[in-house]
């Protein structure tokens, strides 16, 4: 395992953004981890980098222990973990050349000297597919696109184990997010890194996770490999999820059973008791209200949901309760 | 005669690096009770487009020609003060940031108020009675507590859902929606568009609907326009556009979602969208057009129909039926 997080608790004051969360990603695995604003999602990603301290629970790294690492005893590991982020251009340095931006974890690290810099950013470039002629250019000379083809390259110029990649798609058209996903496609089988996407869009997720994490408020609710995910959904909630994303196709849209949730996302300063989900969900019991309900997987393979109503032989429909 | 009748739009911005043409020729019509969706990438004029039905339009906007007239009268002349009683009353817009278009210091129900009493000139009491019926119309649960409660009490979707109530309050005849769901999860968006098909229905409220997001095309409009580099390259009723495109920037439009990937890849559109700088008499798609052949570069391809109903800007288009 690559990553493991076990447990993961992060409260910022009084808002429970992640409440006991554990997920594991392989060697070279690609994890979607998926939810609406505020489920949670952007916090793992940086609990995971350290960029903020986790409350409680455990993140181990390549089976090294790194909750708690000081500031000094992470920096070495930093190689490691890269992230992207989602908006290309304020992750940037604007007073950088592109040159510097990529060739900046190098030096940082101290792993080549300015020759072997210079070579690596270069190979770097054109594995992104950005012409030479862009290392002397600014970002704000660049397009989203380009940007984003920059922020690939600074995170892997270091070939990390794992990257952290955060909705890198959001922002961009999508005639140009179908370039870059191509890409971090392509890099991915190439230099086989392990990681951890971040996003609200299913369909990218469908297109490039191996396996898929589904959060609500703080926690998982699902999880399983991609194309059971989607084939099967079992917690409610994910089914309301597929089945609320519209399809490009007017026929098949039109006619498709829609799960409509009732009322807003709960606060995370004070999640429902019993299942999260509760207050929205249209199969909702009594027990719901009083238990909350274990992420298992009495069905097998692999493809745990946290709902009272999925049993060895039964998986819940949330679209025929009504 | 149709509701809106848009004819030769052309608008274009003053910039530090020189004339923008933001649209180019721009003709459609609306009618009454349709919803029409605005669609293509950033940069592409759609938002503009519609805005210039309301001329609310840059600063640096330095000319609006062409014509825009509604139920026959014609918009772009209309003096400034006979145009702000359009604004609201005949034609109302609901942008993509609701807690920006809302004002954090007064409750929803004075804002929504508001307009009844500058528009339709009703008392206190009656515009108090009318805004409790909207934010029931716009599906708002608890609608005579909501109306004591401030913007950032509310969640973004209920927040669009008092903008379009504000948006609706005057019944206006056109209510022009700037990528309304944009900002909103998806089990949000699907409530809030379940609210303009309402509106549709009920109030025979004709809606033009900016967005980037094909499946939301797919779920609410009747017909849609795409567009590419200021101009519209294609136009047809919603189930003939995704059914039988035409011009290869729509094909390459739906082929590069990610949930049309053949074989695990996306299918790229490659290249860049020219500068809106200059306007070559060719093709504007033709250096990122697979179908590009001599004619494209040599004159530009009107927008032509190709079946009832169904109109495409290019010399060699697809999908002939």
């Amino acid at each position: 395992m690559i990553l493991r997080i076990d447990n993961l608790v992060k409260h910022y004051g009084p808002v429970r953004a992640v409440d006991g969360l554990s997920l594991e990603i392989g060697q070279g695995e690609v994890l979607g981890l998926v939810g609406e604003s505020g489920s949670g999602k952007s916090t793992v990603g940086k609990c995971v980098l350290r960029l903020t301290e986790p409350t409680s629970g455990g993140i181990e790294l390549d089976g090294r222990d790194i909750t708690h690492l000081s500031r000094r005893a992470m920096r070495p590991l930093r190689r490691d973990v890269h992230m992207v982020f989602q908006d290309p251009y304020s992750s940037l340095n604007p007073r950088f050349t592109i040159g510097q931006i990529v060739g900046e974890p190098l030096l940082r690290h101290k792993v080549a000297d300015r020759r072997t810099v210079s070579e690596r950013v270069s190979a770097m470039l054109e594995k992104v597919g950005l012409r030479q002629e862009m290392r002397s250019r600014f970002p704000h000379e660049l397009s989203g696109g380009q940007r984003q083809r920059v922020g690939l390259a600074r995170a892997l110029i270091l070939e990390p184990r794992l990257v952290v990649a955060d909705e890198p798609v959001s922002a961009l058209d999508v005639s140009v997010q179908a370039s870059v996903l191509n890409l971090i496609t392509d890099l991915q089988r190439d230099m086989g890194f392990s990681c951890l996407f971040i996003t609200h869009d299913l369909s990218v997720v469908e297109f490039l996770a191996d396996r898929v994490a589904v959060m609500y408020l703080g926690k998982i609710v699902e999880s399983g490999p991609t194309a059971e995910i989607f084939a099967e959904p079992r917690h409610p909630y994910t089914q309301a999820l597929l089945s609320a994303a519209p399809v490009a196709d007017p026929v098949q849209q039109r006619e498709r059973r829609r799960i409509v949730l009732g009322g807003d996302v709960p606060s995370p300063i004070d999640p429902p008791a019993g299942c999260r989900f509760h207050t929205r969900c249209p199969l909702a019991y009594d027990a719901c209200r009083t238990e909350e309900p274990p992420l298992h997987d009495p069905r097998g393979g692999g493809h745990p949901a946290a709902c009272h109503l999925v049993t060895a032989d039964r998986v819940p429909d949330a679209a025929a309760n009504r | 005669m149709s509701l809106l009748e848009i004819s030769d739009l052309t608008v274009d911005f003053d910039t530090e690096d020189g004339l923008v043409q933001a649209v180019r020729d721009i003709s459609l019509t609306l009618d009454e009770g349709e919803i029409l969706a605005l669609c293509g990438e950033s940069g592409c004029g759609k938002s503009v487009t519609a805005m210039s039905v309301p001329r609310l339009l840059p600063p640096g906007t330095t000319r609006l020609s062409g014509s825009v007239k509604l139920d026959g009268r014609e918009l772009t002349t209309l003096p400034e003060p006979a145009m702000r009683q359009v604004r609201g009353k005949d034609v109302s817009v609901v942008f993509q940031e609701p807690m920006t278009s809302l004002n954090p210091s007064f409750t929803v129900g004075y804002q929504i108020a508001e307009v009844l009493r500058r528009h339709e000139r009703l008392s206190r009491q009656a515009a108090g009675r009318r805004a409790v019926e909207l934010l029931e119309l716009v599906g708002i649960p608890a609608p005579q507590r909501r109306m004591k409660e401030y913007p950032h009490q509310l969640s973004g979707g209920m927040r669009q859902r008092v903008m379009i109530a504000i948006a609706v309050a005057c019944s206006p005849r056109v209510l022009i929606a700037d990528e309304p769901t944009t900002a909103l999860d998806v089990t949000i968006q699907a409530g809030v568009l379940d609210v303009f098909r309402d509106l549709r229905d009920r109030l025979g409220t004709a809606i033009i609907l900016i967005t980037h997001d094909l499946g939301v095309v797919a779920d609410i409009a009747d017909r849609a326009v795409v567009m590419y580099a200021g101009r519209a390259v294609e136009q047809a009723p919603v189930t003939e556009l995704f059914a039988r495109p035409r011009h290869p920037y729509t094909l390459g439009l739906m082929n590069a979602l990610p949930s049309a990937a053949v074989n695990g890849r996306l299918a790229e559109i490659p290249g860049m969208v020219p500068s809106p700088l200059s306007d070559p008499d060719e093709c504007a798609f033709q250096a990122r057009c697979p179908r590009a052949q001599a004619d494209c570069r040599l004159s530009r391809p009107p927008l032509e129909r190709h079946a009832p109903e169904h109109l495409a800007a290019c010399f060699h288009p697809g999908g002939k039926s």
